[in-house]
């Protein structure tokens, strides 16, 4: 029952992947040492197989993402059991809830204590692009106003199934990007910073 | 009601009265503090059930709903109008219900209400360099007025307490929150344990608790203001997503509340499938709240253990109404969809199920030593207290207050059950933990009840395609999970509502982590947090 929209998706669409395959085009196009390429194939096996989130949710999303950790659905199988709850532990956020003007800065610091490599997946209608409080005079329209975001989950909130297809899709995002001299991605975040600064205090 | 009305005139000759759905008595803002106190000392008016700041475009004042527990839970609404309405001034009840010290921090925030008398008046939601106020009609939501800022919030030390001098008038007195030497920890709001986004700022002495002082806001998304703009029908989606584990409660209420004031009769078979749907929403809110519990005191298996018989419920739910949580199953004048053709095997099975599972959780965690020694004792809340700041629910019913909204003001199919409220007379955490233990049982024995007798016939009421209530106000008040849960709608006639306001348990409930984890260890806030069992989003709104 619950997993038909999973099961009637075909192998094929399953794997099809429009954006990492753009991904990809674009690293090929910079142009990958061999031997380098190598090891960051091993170092980004490693990296997708032990994504660890920091517990972080702000609403109803949370309560789901528990649901992911408990015995039906069990995350462990894909490497995501370990919840951090410091930051400086974990590889990713999963912004489970509406981020609101006073969470802004707090969302931002939390990011930013982030290990590197770090990811941002903005989980359910709230954190794409503000859900049904978008009009608020104090929701932010989407957290990708605030951070760089790497994969969208939608649904209000999403069901277990979809949070795990989000998941693998950073997996399979991790696998194909540059670790060393990975700089392209580091650029991006710091470009998304130069766009969004801090200093200014505001963002309209 | 007439002898209401003589015995509230006996102590206020000047009262005028407005009939409606309840009685409503203006009160001068003048004598309100002397009235409150009649009201409470001389007519045992003891709870605060509601305090709603409204915004009439030329005036600005505030509804207060007050409850008689002795007098068969009578309410009875008070209006109080400020004089000014661009500088607000009312005398503050705090001091007289304790439960109106956040309530009154909320007005102030969202209508610039100022209370003359309030021991805090700052902000309660917003940033403290938040510009205006959003319930009044006439605030501005340009975003450039007030963009998202990225800048870290000043810790805010200072406060202020309004007071009348000798000539009467207001003067501003500067307060301090916490002294110059106090050691002040700061908890959240990126905390594994305050169950949500909830930050406590905590003064302590050594590492005893001395002071918490509640900083809340984190995800205030301004649901009362964004529902002023929205019809009838749209704004019942919000319901669900404020406490998310009293969905069908709170939608409940909300339905309720609009049908009353259409005078809608809900067919007999939507009344039982809602009834039941909250009492398995209730199943499967107690019984996260008793894997939380256990994970905050660090038993991760007592999690697991919860968590697979609450997917059971929610499968039921899920056949039902499409979604896990979130389920949008009520609607005005009934519900959405009819049951599925196995929600009654399934509620069997559930009722079958769980007496056996809740004896396994009760030898894994209820009688272990370290629940037992981190519970018992802590965060005590006496009867007079649980009254006093209008804690209701499992939380009240820990501290022997017999306040089930099932059985002093029956709704849905309730007063034709059977089933006990649950009280326990521990007044701690330990009390609170049991009492949803043993609601569970409850609740199974409702549905046991019902699961055999619902009747056959129209799930939905026929209802205008174009949802207007009359002019007027109403009130509506039901059992969610964590406590009495209200809806207050006022209209002019029109599509929208003028004002609605949502009186949510939890926001009671935080309202008390100041006086049940003083004098205890820090590692207790956490214990005090996981018994209240307060839901953050229902909090903030």
């Amino acid at each position: 029952m619950g997993v038909d929209s999973i099961k009637s998706m075909s192998r094929e669409d399953f794997k099809n992947n429009d954006y990492i395959d753009k991904l990809v085009e674009e690293l090929n196009a910079t142009g990958a040492n061999v031997m380098v390429g190598k090891f960051d194939d091993l170092i980004n096996w490693g990296v997708s197989n032990s994504l660890w989130p920091l517990t972080f949710g702000t609403s109803c999303c949370a309560i789901e993402f528990m649901s992911l950790g408990a015995a039906r659905y069990d995350m462990a199988r894909f490497g995501f059991e370990v919840a951090r709850n410091s930051p400086r532990q974990a590889d990713y956020v999963m912004v489970q809830g509406t981020i609101v003007h006073r969470m802004a800065p707090v969302m931002r610091r939390l990011y930013e204590q982030l290990a590197e490599p770090k990811y941002v997946i903005a989980c359910g209608g709230c954190a794409v692009s503000g859900g049904p409080f978008k009009n608020s005079y104090c929701v932010v329209p989407g957290v990708e106003k605030i951070l760089p975001v790497d994969v969208y989950i939608p649904g209000c909130p999403p069901r277990p199934e979809a949070m795990f297809y989000g998941l693998m899709q950073l997996q399979r995002k991790i696998k194909v990007q540059k670790f060393f001299g990975g700089v392209n991605r580091k650029e991006k975040i710091e470009e998304f910073f130069a766009e969004h600064p801090e200093e200014k205090g505001q963002i309209g | 009601m007439s002898d209401i009305k003589e015995k509230i005139l006996k102590i206020y000759p000047e009262a005028t009265f407005e009939e409606g759905e309840s009685l409503l008595v203006n009160v001068a803002e003048k004598d309100w503090l002397k009235v409150a106190t009649a009201l409470r000392d001389e007519l045992g008016f003891d709870v605060l059930t509601a305090l709603v700041g409204i915004d009439w475009k030329d005036s600005i004042g505030v509804i207060y709903y007050l409850t008689a527990t002795s007098r068969n839970w009578e309410v009875v609404a008070f209006k109080v109008v400020a004089a000014d309405r661009e500088n607000p001034y009312i005398h503050s009840v705090s001091k007289i219900w304790k439960v109106a010290d956040f309530q009154e921090r909320e007005a102030y925030d969202m209508l610039g209400i100022k209370f003359i008398g309030h021991h805090d008046m700052r902000r309660f939601f917003l940033r403290n360099d938040w510009v205006g106020h959003p319930l009044r009609k006439d605030y501005d939501t340009n975003p450039e007025i007030n963009p998202i800022r990225l800048n870290d919030e000043e810790n805010e030390d200072d406060t202020c307490v309004y007071e009348l001098d000798e000539k009467g008038e207001v003067k501003e007195v500067p307060g301090k929150v916490f002294e110059e030497d106090e050691y002040v920890v700061n908890v959240g709001p990126q905390h594994p344990s305050t169950h949500g986004v909830m930050r406590f700022r905590v003064s302590l002495d050594g590492e005893v608790i001395k002071k918490v002082d509640v900083v809340s806001g984190y995800i205030h998304r301004g649901i009362e203001k964004l529902a002023e703009g929205l019809g009838y029908p749209q704004i019942l989606h919000f319901t669900d997503r404020m406490d998310y584990m009293s969905a069908h409660q709170n939608r409940h209420c909300l339905c309720l509340c609009i049908e009353k004031a259409l005078g809608i009769e809900v067919p007999r078979r939507a009344v039982v499938i809602r009834t039941m749907m909250d009492e398995l929403m209730r199943i499967s809110s107690h019984l996260l709240a008793f894997g939380t519990t256990a994970m905050d005191l660090g038993a991760t298996t007592a999690f697991f253990y919860g968590f697979r018989e609450r997917e059971q419920v929610l499968d039921i739910f899920e056949k039902t109404c499409g979604a896990r949580m979130s389920m949008n199953y009520n609607v005005i004048g009934g519900v959405i969809a009819d049951l599925h053709p196995d929600f009654v095997k399934d509620v069997k099975e559930l009722i079958r199920i769980m007496p056996d599972r809740l004896k396994e959780y009760n030898t894994v965690f209820t009688g272990n030593v370290i629940a037992k020694n981190r519970l018992k004792g802590v965060g005590i809340l006496s009867k007079e207290d649980a009254i006093n700041y209008a804690i209701t629910g499992p939380s009240g019913r820990g501290s022997n207050w017999a306040c089930d909204c099932r059985k002093v003001h029956p709704y849905g199919v309730y007063d034709e059950v059977e089933f006990d409220e649950v009280l326990e007379t521990g007044c701690d955490s330990y009390a609170r933990f049991l009492v949803r233990m043993k609601e569970i049982e409850q609740s199974c024995r409702i549905l046991e009840q019902l699961v055999d007798r619902i009747p056959e016939g129209d799930i939905r009421a026929q209802v205008p395609k174009i949802i207007k209530l009359p002019a007027g106000r109403w009130y509506q008040q039901v059992e969610a999970s964590r406590g009495t849960f209200g809806v207050y709608i006022e209209s002019v006639g029109e599509k929208t509502p003028y004002r609605v306001h949502f009186q949510s348990p939890c926001f009671n409930l935080v309202g008390v982590m100041d006086i049940c984890s003083t004098g205890h260890m820090i590692a207790d806030l956490i214990t005090v947090g996981a018994a209240l069992d307060f839901v953050i989003p229902d909090i903030d709104r």
